[in-house]
């Protein structure tokens, strides 16, 4: 069912675990299978230096969050936001036809984790100003 | 690499005995058991030495026992045929949430036609909720359809019980027998089911071969029509070589049930045991003692099914997620939503099913598997234990 690939990157993940203090941090999940993904950033400049998933889910779903820390890891956060499913797939290889969204559960969990480390951001931004 | 099959509830091997009195089914006697000549005689003889083992192995007469294509044919036919056959009386029929989907799927099927359905509910440990039926059961109801034992968590229901009520209203009742059958003694007259559905491949028989018990007296509408086979109630050739299996392995399985269900319950137990001793955070689920004997469905909290069944798979153990039939399927299994189970407990299910052939040294191994996968998942998992603080 699944690619050699995908196998590859389920049993041996490169990318598993948390980032304490992260800058970023984004959680999704699909409400149909359940499963769920938390993505860490660490951010420097505008750039990512470090990420982290933790995914609960189906090997699918945690080859894809392994190759999407991959995708973003050293981007700038604009280039991360452009990494798509399809970026996902290309560089995981196949997935079944039933298993395509969790691929787009790895794009969003980048998109959700962007979003935390731009709320993040604001957040200081607003209590720098009041200082 | 070791490989360990624990699946049995989902299919199992053909044992020797019946791939034994199979072959020359196959060859030697090839007659079409409708034939009239002796070819044709002699295959319908093995048909009838068949027939007579599966009814004697559920106390039915010969002439009660329909063969089909196995337990899903069994199912809807049972459904549609006897809801059809009853329409006059009444449009009401009730089953439980439960079921495999072939009872399921035929419900759906039957509500579309016009028939109304109830899905009675069960408590957490798989049991129909009784007093729900006896509140449900009208004078429109036609029949109840309970299955004997659950195919996912092994929950055994209470059959004497809920047929008493079904026939005290004057309903038919029908029971889907297939995880059921070999695991305790059936006997259609104490049980006094009307219908019941038995399968072959759950018991060493081949895939593609059951049974539909039906009670002499009671009505049922074709559900395959053509050819006049079983006395016009099912058409298409008779499956010999697989009939033939089926009734050695009814027969087989009904004379070595005690010796068997003992080696089953005591490894189904030891496993249990052991994963109790080595993981934390675990539920077993299902029913304490009306369990089938051979079969555990645990929850491991915090990982997901699949990915686990996968990385087993990997190191040669064989298991399943839910049931078999619904793996690939995205949804968690409608069983374990009916006992209560939260989603994502749901998810971390995983069916052992053992046989005969397991053995300690199996379990051992699969202990070993078990644990370190266990661990290498919930490592990756952002679901954590709430940590109590002391
Ligand atoms: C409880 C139950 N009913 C029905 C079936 C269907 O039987 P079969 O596989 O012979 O169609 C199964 C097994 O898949 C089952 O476990
Ligand atoms: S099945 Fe839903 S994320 Fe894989």
């Amino acid at each position: 069912m699944y690619s050699e690939n995908v196998i590859d990157r389920f049993t041996n993940p490169r990318n598993t675990g948390m980032i304490k203090g992260a800058d970023g941090v984004g959680t999704v999940g699909n409400p149909t299978c359940g499963d769920i993904m938390k993505i860490y950033l660490k951010v420097e400049d505008e750039t990512i230096v470090d990420a982290k998933f933790q995914t609960f889910g189906c090997a699918a779903a945690i080859s894809s969050s392994d190759v999407a820390i991959d995708l973003i890891k050293g981007k700038t956060i604009e280039e991360a936001l452009k990494v798509t499913n399809k970026d996902v797939l290309s560089e995981l290889g196949e997935l079944p036809p039933v298993k395509i969204h969790c691929s787009i559960l790895a794009q969003e969990g980048i998109q959700a984790a962007v979003e935390d480390y731009r709320k993040k951001q604001a957040k200081k931004a607003l209590k720098n100003s009041k200082k | 690499m070791q490989k360990v099959y624990l699946d049995n509830a989902a299919t199992t091997k053909v044992s020797h005995e019946v791939l034994t009195e199979m072959l020359p089914a196959f060859n030697e006697v090839f007659g079409n058991p409708n034939s009239l000549h002796s070819f044709g005689r002699e295959a319908l003889n093995l048909v009838d030495k068949a027939r007579d083992r599966v009814a004697a192995g559920i106390n039915a007469e010969r002439g009660e026992i329909y063969f089909t294509s196995g337990g899903t044919e069994a199912n809807d036919w049972a459904l549609l045929g006897l809801a059809m056959a009853n329409k006059a009386k009444g449009n009401h029929i009730i089953t439980s949430q439960i079921e495999h989907h072939s009872v399921l799927e035929s419900c759906k099927r039957l509500e579309n036609l016009g028939f109304e359905v109830t899905y009675l509910p069960v408590d957490e440990t798989g049991l129909v909720d009784i007093a729900e039926l006896l509140h449900c059961i009208n004078q429109k109801t036609i029949l109840v359809s309970v299955m004997a034992a659950n195919n996912e968590i092994g929950t055994i229901q209470n059959l004497k019980t809920i047929a008493k009520i079904a026939h005290e209203k004057d309903v038919i009742f029908h029971t889907d027998a297939v995880q059921a059958l070999g695991s305790f003694k059936i006997d259609v007259k104490d049980l006094d089911v009307d219908a019941m559905s038995i399968s072959g491949h759950k018991i060493h028989a081949p895939k593609g071969v059951g049974a539909l018990y039906v009670k002499k007296g009671v009505k049922i509408d074709n559900l395959i029509v053509g050819g006049g086979q079983e006395k016009g109630k099912r058409g298409g050739t008779l499956n010999l070589a697989s009939i033939v299996g089926f009734g050695k392995a009814v027969e087989t399985t009904v004379r070595d049930y005690t010796i068997n269900n003992k080696k089953l319950k005591s490894l189904r137990d030891y496993f249990v045991s052991r994963v109790k001793e080595e993981i934390e955070h675990i539920n077993v689920n299902g029913h304490n003692h009306q369990r089938l004997p051979g079969l555990a469905s645990i929850s491991f909290n915090f990982i997901e099914g699949e990915s686990l069944m996968l990385l087993l798979d990997m190191a040669g153990v064989a298991v399943s997620t839910g049931s078999a039939c619904s793996s690939g399927d995205l949804q968690t299994s409608h069983v374990l939503k009916a006992i209560g189970l939260a989603p994502e407990v749901a998810q971390g299910t995983i069916r052992f099913s053992f046989g005969t052939n397991n053995t300690k040294e199996e379990i051992d191994y699969v202990i070993e598997v078990l644990k370190k996968n266990v661990a290498k998942l919930r490592q990756m998992s952002p679901l954590k234990a709430k940590r109590v603080r002391k």
